[in-house]
C-alpha cells in the first residue's frame, strides 16, 4: 500500500507579521517558513503505518513554487520515500483550484491513503483535504486523532465539539489529522543526509489537463489588519477582596458579561 | 434569488444555526433576496420554534434516522441537489468542526469558492467576509465573486438577533437515497451539562501556574461559578494534567468567549492565538511582567490559590 501525505510550507506563525504597503497582503521577506504544524503529524502517521508493516511506500506530496523542495525535504528527512512537486509559480490557485491540481496530480499516484493536516496555519482554508476526497470520489474524514488500521478498514476518531466520532472508512480515503494523534519525530543528522539523495519528481500545474477556469481565482482579499488591541490592560489595585469585587462589578455592570 | 442557511443539528439545533441563520437574514436583506433555510437530521419539530423571527421563508427538512448523525455521504448530495434546484446564490453554514466538513465537501462538489471560519460577513454589492488568517495574527477581509458565494461562520462570534415571531415554513421533503460509505461506529456527545469549550460564553483556563494536576479543582470551582467551560494552555496538557481537548490555542482550540480567565497562564503568543478574539480579558498571575496583562482587559497581580477562591465566592454572591 502507498500513503500520500500532503505537506504545504506556511510562514512560522511565531514570526512577526507586518502588513504590507498594499494593506492587503503580509510582508514576507523576514519570515521563516516551515512545515504546516498538523502536517506534521500527518506525516509521522504515516511513516508509523510503514514501520508497522501496514504501507510500502510513502510519498510527499506539495503544491508551490521551488521553494517548497526544501519542506519536502524535511519531510524525506522524516522518513517520506519520494517527494511529488506540483509545481506552480506566484501567488497561486485559491484553495479550490489547489484541490483540483492535487487531486489531478494524485490520480497518477495511486495511494490507497491520503493524508493531510487539518488546516494549513497561512490561510487557515480548512478545506483542502475534503475537497480532495470529493474530486476523488473517497470516503473521508476530518480532524482525526485516532487511526487505526485493518485490512482494508479504517478505523478513525474524528474529534466534534465536546465529543468524537468513531467511524469506519474503506479504504481508498483521505483523512486530515488533527494535533495529539502523535508525536512528530525530529529528523536525526543521517536521515537529514539521506534525504538530500531522494528524489522529488515535478509535475507543472498546466500539465495536469485542468480547466482554466478551475485554476481561476473568485476570492479577492480586499484589505489585511492585524487584529486590533484595544485592550483595557486595566490591573486592578488594592487588597484581595477589593481587587475581586472591583472585577465583578466591572464584568457585570460595565462589560455586562457576566 | 436566495440566501440559504444550513442548519446545524446534533441531535438539537445548535445556537451556531441560529447566528448563521442571523448573518444570512441580514444578507438577505441587504441583497434584496429570499431567506431559506434546509435542516438535515431527525427531529425539527420539537426545535422549530427557535427558528421563529430569523426571517427564514421555508426551511427544507430531510428527517431521517440515518441523517441523525452527520455524514459526508449522507449530508453532501442533499446540499449540493438543492442548491443547483433551488439556485441559491449565497450559502452560509457554520464553522464547526462537522459544518466545516460538510462545507467544504459540497463546495467542492458544486465547484466554487469557500471561505471558512469568517468572523463576520456582509453584503456590499456582493459577499464580504473577515476571516483570521495566519494562526490568528492578521485579520483578512475577503470578497467572494463566486455564484454561488460560501462562507461559513465560526460559532459564537454573531449574537442570535430575533425580529417578531414569524414562523417560517417548514416543507418536508422525500428522503433521498444514500448509500453510506462511512460507518458510525460511535458518536461520544459531551456528557449533560458540560459546557463545550468552543461554544462556551465564559471560558476559564489554567496554566503552569496551577502547579499540579491535583490543583484543577480551584479552577474548575470557578469555572462552576462563572458557568464557564474549563480551558488549560498546552503546558499543563503537555505534562498530563488534562486532556488535550480542553487545550486553547495556535495547536489546541480556538474560541471567543464573551469572558476568557486565564489563570496562571503566561500569555505566550501560541495561547493568544487561540483565545485573542474574546470580547474580554481577564489575566490572574503572580508575575507582574508576565506578558498576559498586556492582552487583558482586566489583570490581577497574585496568587490564583488565593484569588480564585475568592473570585469564584464574589461571582456566586454577586449572581445569586
Ligand atoms: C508550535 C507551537 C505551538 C504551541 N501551541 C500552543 C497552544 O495551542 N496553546 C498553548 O497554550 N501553548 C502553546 N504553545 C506553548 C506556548 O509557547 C507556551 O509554552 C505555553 O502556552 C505556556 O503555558 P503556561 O502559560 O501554562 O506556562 P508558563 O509559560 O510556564 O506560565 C505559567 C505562569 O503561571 C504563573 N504562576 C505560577 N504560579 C502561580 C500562582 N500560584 N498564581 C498565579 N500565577 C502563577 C507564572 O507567573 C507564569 O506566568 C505552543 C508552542 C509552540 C512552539
Ligand atoms: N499547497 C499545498 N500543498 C500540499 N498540501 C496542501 C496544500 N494546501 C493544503 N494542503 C493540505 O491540506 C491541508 C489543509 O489545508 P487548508 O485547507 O489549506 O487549510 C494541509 O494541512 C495540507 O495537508
Amino acid at each position: 500500500m502507498k500513503i500520500a501525505v500532503l505537506v504545504k510550507r506556511v510562514p512560522d506563525t511565531t514570526s512577526v507579521f507586518k502588513i504590507a504597503d498594499d494593506n492587503a497582503s503580509v510582508v514576507t521577506d523576514n519570515l521563516k517558513y516551515v512545515m504546516s504544524p498538523y502536517d506534521e503529524y500527518a506525516m509521522e502517521a504515516a511513516i508509523q503505518l510503514r514501520e508497522a508493516g501496514q504501507a510500502e511506500e510513502v510519498i510527499v506530496v506539495s503544491l508551490g513554487d521551488e521553494s517548497c523542495k526544501e519542506t519536502m525535504r524535511t519531510a524525506l528527512a522524516m522518513g517520506a520515500d519520494s517527494g511529488l512537486l506540483v509545481k506552480c509559480d506566484g501567488a497561486g490557485p485559491t484553495s479550490r483550484g489547489v484541490a483540483e491540481a492535487l487531486a489531478a496530480a494524485l490520480k497518477n499516484v495511486g495511494a490507497s491513503l491520503i493524508l493531510a493536516g487539518k488546516q494549513a496555519v497561512d490561510d487557515d482554508a480548512s478545506q483542502v483535504a475534503e475537497r480532495i476526497a470529493e474530486l476523488l470520489d473517497c470516503p473521508h474524514a476530518s480532524v482525526v486523532s485516532r487511526m487505526e488500521l485493518v485490512g482494508d478498514t479504517l478505523t478513525v476518531d474524528r474529534e466534534i465539539e465536546g465529543g468524537k466520532y468513531t467511524l469506519e472508512l474503506p479504504l481508498p480515503a483521505v483523512v486530515s489529522i488533527e494535533k495529539g494523534i502523535n508525536t512528530p519525530r525530529y529528523p536525526t543528522l543521517p536521515n537529514i543526509m539521506k534525504a538530500k539523495r531522494k528524489a522529488i519528481e515535478e509535475q507543472d500545474i498546466n500539465a495536469l489537463g485542468l480547466d482554466a477556469a478551475v485554476l481561476a481565482s473568485h476570492i479577492t482579499v480586499e484589505a489585511m489588519a492585524l487584529p486590533r488591541q484595544e485592550r483595557l490592560t486595566n490591573v486592578l489595585e488594592g487588597d484581595n477582596e477589593t481587587r475581586v469585587a472591583t472585577l465583578v462589578k466591572a464584568l457585570r455592570e460595565e462589560e455586562k458579561v457576566l | 434569488m436566495s440566501v440559504l442557511v444550513l442548519l446545524e443539528q446534533r441531535g438539537n439545533l445548535k445556537a451556531c444555526a441560529l447566528e448563521a441563520a442571523t448573518a444570512a437574514n441580514k444578507i438577505a436583506q441587504a441583497a434584496g433576496m429570499d431567506l431559506i433555510a434546509v435542516y438535515i437530521g431527525q427531529s425539527l419539530a420539537d426545535d422549530s420554534a427557535q427558528l421563529a423571527g430569523l426571517g427564514i421563508n421555508t426551511v427544507y427538512a430531510y428527517e431521517n434516522d440515518a441523517l441523525k448523525y452527520y455524514s459526508n455521504d449522507g449530508y453532501v448530495p442533499i446540499v449540493r441537489d438543492l442548491v443547483q434546484e433551488l439556485g441559491a446564490k449565497v450559502i452560509i453554514g457554520s464553522s464547526s468542526a462537522l459544518g466545516k466538513e460538510l462545507c467544504a465537501s459540497v463546495a467542492a462538489r458544486l465547484g466554487v469558492e469557500l471561505v471558512q471560519d469568517a468572523i463576520d460577513v456582509q453584503w456590499d454589492s456582493g459577499l464580504l467576509a473577515k476571516k483570521p488568517v495566519y494562526a490568528g495574527k492578521v485579520l483578512a477581509d475577503v470578497r467572494i465573486t463566486d455564484s454561488p458565494a460560501m462562507v461559513s461562520l465560526r460559532p459564537n462570534v454573531i449574537a442570535i438577533e430575533k425580529n417578531g415571531d414569524t414562523v417560517p415554513t417548514v416543507e418536508q421533503r422525500p428522503m433521498p437515497e444514500v448509500s453510506l460509505r462511512t460507518v458510525l461506529k460511535e458518536a461520544a456527545e459531551a456528557a449533560a451539562g458540560q459546557i463545550e469549550l468552543t461554544e462556551a460564553k465564559i471560558v476559564v483556563s489554567g496554566g503552569r501556574g496551577i502547579g499540579g494536576p491535583e490543583n484543577w479543582p480551584v479552577v474548575q470551582d470557578l469555572a462552576d461559578a462563572m458557568g464557564a467551560a474549563l480551558g488549560a494552555s498546552r503546558a499543563t496538557v503537555d505534562a498530563g494534567w488534562i486532556h488535550h481537548s480542553h487545550q486553547v490555542g495556535q495547536t489546541g482550540k480556538v474560541v471567543s468567549p464573551d469572558v476568557y480567565v486565564a489563570c496562571g497562564i503566561s500569555g505566550a503568543i501560541q495561547h493568544q492565538a487561540g483565545m485573542r478574539t474574546a470580547k474580554i480579558i481577564v489575566a490572574i498571575n503572580k508575575d507582574a511582567n508576565a506578558p498576559i496583562f498586556k492582552i487583558c482587559d482586566y489583570g490581577i497581580v497574585g496568587d490564583l490559590f488565593e484569588i480564585c477562591p475568592l473570585l469564584a465566592k464574589e461571582v456566586r454572591k454577586a449572581l445569586g
